[in-house]
């Protein structure tokens, strides 16, 4: 079991009645109303102090990703906190997660391409490279890739930086999108033939095939929990079988917000208000925006109209017990959230690459820091062997790093020789 | 009798269902982003002329992937041009809708001759910093039906928007609506101001601007940016309609195209 500390990078502090206010926590949140550049610095920061504490407290990987115009989560480029990820990690065996930076927001993508090889020789090989395909919000909507467009680019970018990272030869890429006259990317990774790809996505038909068919751990970004991601994740793994893939659980990933407290009352004092704020504010988003006509294609258009299987909730009527209780936010003792994890989401959703939200929302830096102890120190080291009796390979972790059982307190020390 | 005919065009990759009917001249007419249907304007339209209506690449039933094999308005521009050779069509007289009627401008621009007029109803196609042209990709359905017309309760919006059950059919008319946006949107997004003003000089046919007063999309002044590169363009602004003067006040706009076709 690989399990790793995801960061969004929110605005902490949006108003109260924010998600009256305005319109949107996405595209349109006017900064000079709700942000101050010297503050959002020290949000930068805290989240780098939050993961690099994450790493030094033994996760296995800290993911970073990239979103644009809005203060659910802010980091245009996970490539700079990445690379101060990398740099300051050094010596020790987590991975840097990038999950990641988007290839259809990159033009030429080659610079994804580059990046990446940039951090994979920084960090001395403990790259993830995670190749989303970008919200609407953010591809679309922010940065202008026509909706019908968007997966197509997204494909030709995905092969072409296959190509990028691998060709021993200079190449023409003549495109549909890009057209290059002399790829000759520098660097290249260490990593070879090349990093471990990830490929997050929100429960999209043409996205678990495309995972399946490149090879590539697919994982499920939801808000919602493991048991409303059940559908889904099943339709997963029948498409794996379908395609004569093992079933192994490191080609799934999950991401899980979790808070942890001495017990289950404790947790709801210190964390419901940052729960709800996160639900009611930083998905804040008409719902249209989630997908503009084009953006599905015809088929998951039909369906996803006459089959609405996600009839989701509106969040915005539910609160801190709600959430715990439908298992959006696994929360409570210890033994309650190892429980969860292990039941819910680990065994019911065959998950061998888990990432976990720990600072949710409005949370404080401090609390945030006590949360991630916590986890570090009384969950993660019961479910870290959860697969290892199956004996599973995780081909979608850095090699080097695959057999480490990190330790506790793991010092950075610098740059390790390569 | 509406016929109905389907012609392929782009090296048999784009197949476009055509919708005719009447006699008289010819009057091609370019629907606008929410799919082509044989409204009550289309059918007084051919109590006077031989209406064809095409439907746009990707909005024909059955032939939606289609659209994928155009990249821009070059592209659509030359199917259109292939397609009034296919339906043997010279020329004729241009109607068109908001993106229907950037169409047709775009198509008079490139091919002079073969738009013999154009009658242009709240064409896009022109941006204003000042006053931007709302982006009805980004609109929920019902706040669309609200922006589209003056009177969202009213037989015009019925008909685009259909009944909400049963629940089928709610969700077909819904899939038809995002798909057309969709497929029509690819020329469009994310300003629809894809170069007119570097091609409009060439339209030769005279030219007639309609813009329903309360126009919640396309705003009416957006007149001014046509009439300022066609000199000599009429301009109607219609009270009581929004952005589709046509479908709320067929009669009156079927005789303002009479009247001025008959100039």
């Amino acid at each position: 079991m690989k399990i790793s500390a995801f960061h969004l990078m929110p605005h902490r502090e949006l108003p109260v009645d924010f998600e009256k206010r305005y319109e949107s926590v996405w595209v349109t949140p006017p900064w000079w109303e709700l942000a101050d550049a010297r503050r959002v610095g020290e949000y930068y920061n805290w989240t780098l102090d939050e993961l690099l504490y994450a790493a030094k407290c033994g996760f296995d990987g800290v993911c970073t990703n990239e979103h644009h115009q809005n203060a659910y989560g802010f980091m245009p480029s996970p490539n700079i906190m990445g690379s101060v990820l990398a740099k300051l990690t050094n010596g020790s065996d987590v991975a840097i997660v990038q999950m990641g930076a988007t290839l259809p927001t990159s033009n030429p993508p080659l610079r994804v391409a580059e990046e990446y090889a940039m951090l994979d020789c920084i960090s001395g090989g403990r790259l993830v490279a995670g190749l989303p395909l970008g919200s609407p919000m953010d591809v679309s909507l922010c940065y202008g890739v026509t909706p019908m467009e968007h997966r197509e680019r997204y494909r030709e970018a995905f092969a072409l930086t296959l190509k990028a990272w691998q060709a021993r030869e200079i190449f023409a890429w003549n495109g549909r999108y890009f057209q290059l006259a002399n790829v000759n990317l520098w660097p290249r990774p260490i990593q070879q033939p090349h990093p471990p790809i990830w490929v997050p996505g929100s429960g999209s038909i043409s996205t678990f095939d495309f995972a399946v068919e490149h090879d590539v751990c697919y994982c499920f970004l939801s808000y919602s929990g493991a048991r409303s991601a059940k559908t889904m994740m099943d339709g997963y793994w029948r498409v794996v079988a379908d395609k004569g893939r093992d079933l192994n659980p490191y080609r799934a990933g999950f991401l899980q917000l979790v808070v942890v407290a001495e017990n289950d009352a404790r947790a709801e004092e210190m964390y419901a208000r940052h729960v709800e704020y996160f639900y009611h504010k930083c998905l804040h988003v008409p719902g249209i925006w989630f997908s503009p006509p084009g953006n599905q294609d015809y088929r998951s258009l039909v369906a996803t109209m006459h089959n609405p299987v996600r009839r989701a909730e509106n969040p915005k009527t539910l609160r801190y017990r709600d959430f715990v209780e439908r298992g959006y936010v696994i929360a409570g003792s210890p033994a309650t959230v190892r429980d969860r994890l292990k039941e819910e989401v680990i065994d019911s959703l065959r998950v061998g690459n888990l990432m976990v939200l720990l600072q949710i929302g409005s949370m404080p830096h401090e609390l945030a820091l006590e949360n991630i102890d916590r986890f570090a120190r009384e969950v993660l080291p019961h479910l870290r062997g959860v697969w290892d009796d199956e004996g599973w390979v995780n081909h979608w972790w850095p090699k080097r790093l695959r057999e480490s059982a990190r330790p506790r307190g793991a010092a950075a020390v610098g740059a390790r020789p390569v | 009798m509406i016929r109905e005919e389907t012609h392929s065009v782009w090296q048999g990759r784009v197949r476009i269902r055509v919708l005719s009917k009447g006699r008289g001249p010819a009057l091609v007419f370019f629907h606008g982003p929410w799919g082509l249907t044989w409204d009550p304007f289309l059918e007084e339209l051919a109590q006077s002329f031989s209406v064809v209506a095409p439907e746009h690449p990707g909005t024909t039933p059955a032939a939606p992937d289609d659209i994928y094999h155009l990249d821009g308005l070059w592209d659509l521009v030359l199917c259109y041009d292939e397609l009034l050779e296919a339906l043997g069509l010279e020329n004729a007289a241009f109607v068109g809708h908001s993106f229907g009627a950037m169409v047709a401008c775009e198509v008079a621009a490139a091919y002079p001759r073969r738009a013999r007029s154009l009658t242009l109803i709240a064409p896009i196609g022109f941006w204003r910093d000042a006053e931007p042209v709302v982006n009805w990709m980004m609109l929920d359905l019902d706040a669309l039906r609200g922006r589209i017309f003056r009177d969202p309760a009213g037989d015009a919006a019925k008909r685009m928007f259909g009944p909400s059950e049963p629940p089928d059919a709610a969700a077909a008319t819904r899939v038809r609506l995002m798909w057309s946006m969709g497929a029509t949107g690819k020329f469009i997004w994310p300003i629809p101001d894809k170069g007119l003003k570097k091609r409009i000089h060439r339209v030769k046919a005279p030219t007639l601007l309609l813009w329903g007063q309360d126009d919640r999309l396309v705003p009416p002044a957006y007149a001014d940016e046509f009439v300022r590169r066609l000199p000599g363009a009429g301009v109607q602004t219609m009270d009581g309609c929004g952005h589709a003067p046509q479908l709320e006040q067929p009669n009156r706009v079927a005789q303002m195209v009479r009247d001025f076709l008959r100039l």
